[in-house]
């Protein structure tokens, strides 16, 4: 067994949410300079710009990217080698999240309860998916979610002779109805088969993959290829005001399901795609 | 077309914009998001004063993160304004001439702009940082428990904005 000591998740944790807010990854600031260079739209390329502006000013002077520093989602893929010494797993993820929205001047967006919504004043509890994997070390993905974009997710039961074709049109649809108030270029983070909650977790998980690196099946990244061209052939563009903008990525994983279902989820994310990975 | 407008301002500058339009707003803005709304409804309700005299007035749907030492606000861009849509003909109706926020509203909305002269403004979603630096002072004016919802009065220099919707029935997003 290797021991690591939950202080150092903390730690971790706290640095990654305070980083992962004023400063996008290098995939994302990739696409946002790709589009500018291609848009089309006299308004949308003057809207990415004021994005790639945005992106300076939030590095160089210590500003979130976006007001909605998000809920903060973390996963932990935990080495079954591993075993954590000093204390409880989840509160040390979660204080981990306390201090770096306190200390970093987040924004506290968390509501103790979805009916009596008190706020809880420190971006706490996170949303946490644990996974055993093989191994001694932890890799801690952090990825705060803003809700103009994750309230118009969706998730689709579908049934198996939808087919593909079905897929495609959840996806399209989704994307469509959320329009202007996902704040585009988005993400598309799409999860198909496993079960309910199963595809929504892949569809989660597929915003942090990095934009531009496609699935490994085949029929898959021609998927998110073709979805990709579709939705930029959608004419939303650039703050939902058109352009072929409309979103930077469409990144999808798949899961063995039932022989009666074809769960399709569809998780949209902002232009401001927060998503870091570190290694314990 | 480029327009420089002075906030607050009254129905004739509204009947003067354009879906399209893109604006420079420099003056006096209030903010307030989804539960200043619910507690200004139920201020309402009661038979009491809303927190500031809402004639003529601008809202800008919004909650900032918190500022750093020597700054006047944090990230402060808009959020998106269809929450808002089940409170706002209200206040429209008593006398508020515009919102920015981004996204598209409902047709009681769309009916209570046309109806009432308010024009609805959307700012670029994400652009926090850079908006922030459009804010010249911000103070909190009520109900300071709400956090990032309480509601501020923001003074505003050259704060770029598109009108979206029209007091004449245009929308940009259609």
């Amino acid at each position: 067994m290797r021991e690591v000591s939950v202080e150092a998740v903390t730690d971790a944790i706290e640095e990654m949410c305070i980083k992962v807010c004023h400063e996008l990854s290098d995939d994302m600031k990739a696409c946002l300079f790709n589009a500018y260079d291609n848009e089309t739209s006299e308004l949308g390329k003057k809207i990415l710009g004021q994005l790639k502006e945005n992106l300076e000013i939030a590095k160089e002077e210590m500003i979130p990217v976006c007001q909605d520093t998000g809920m903060a989602v973390v996963f932990l893929k935990v080495g079954q080698e591993v075993h954590f010494t000093g204390g409880n797993i989840t509160d040390a993820v979660n204080e981990g999240v306390r201090r770096g929205y306190t200390k970093g001047y987040l924004r506290k967006s968390v509501v103790s309860d979805p009916i009596e919504r008190i706020n809880t004043k420190d971006n706490t509890p996170a949303v946490i998916h644990y996974e055993i994997v093989p191994g001694d070390k932890v890799t801690i993905t952090v990825a705060p979610k803003g809700f103009g974009s994750e309230n118009m997710s969706r998730v689709f039961m579908l049934k198996p002779a939808d087919g593909i074709e079905g897929v495609k049109k959840a996806i399209l649809t989704a994307v469509s109805d959320a329009g202007p108030n996902a704040c585009p270029p988005m993400v598309v983070g799409v999860g198909i088969g496993g079960t309910f909650e199963k595809c929504a977790i892949m569809a989660k998980e597929a915003l942090t993959r990095p934009a531009g690196e496609h699935s490994s099946i085949g029929y898959v990244k021609d998927l998110e290829e073709e979805m990709l061209e579709k939705i930029n052939g959608l004419n939303i563009g650039p703050a939902g005001l058109g352009g072929r903008t409309t979103a930077f990525a469409v990144n999808i994983n798949t899961y063995p399901t039932h022989i009666a279902g074809l769960p399709v989820a569809v998780n949209i994310c902002c232009h401001v795609n927060r998503h870091i990975q570190w290694e314990i | 077309m480029d327009k420089y407008i002075e906030v607050p301002f009254d129905k004739s500058v509204s009947d003067s914009l354009n879906a399209g339009d893109y604006v420079y707003l420099t003056g006096t803005v209030y903010v307030a998001r989804d539960a200043a709304h619910k507690r200004m409804m139920e201020s309402l309700d009661q038979g009491r004063e809303l927190p500031f005299d809402i004639k003529d007035q601008t809202i800008y749907y919004m909650g900032p993160s918190p500022k750093r030492e020597g700054k006047v606000i944090g990230s402060a861009g808009p959020t998106t304004a269809s929450r808002m849509d089940k409170y706002a003909p209200r206040l429209m109706d008593m006398g508020m001439t515009g919102m920015i926020g981004k996204g598209k509203r409902t047709n009681e909305v769309a009916e209570a702009m046309h109806r009432n002269k308010v024009t609805y403004f959307a700012a670029v979603g994400g652009a926090g940082a850079l908006l922030s630096k459009c804010i010249t002072s911000s103070e909190i004016i009520a109900y300071e428990d709400l956090g990032t919802e309480a509601i501020r009065k923001l003074e505003v220099k050259d704060f770029p904005a598109i009108v979206v919707m029209d007091c004449h029935g245009n929308c940009l997003y259609n």
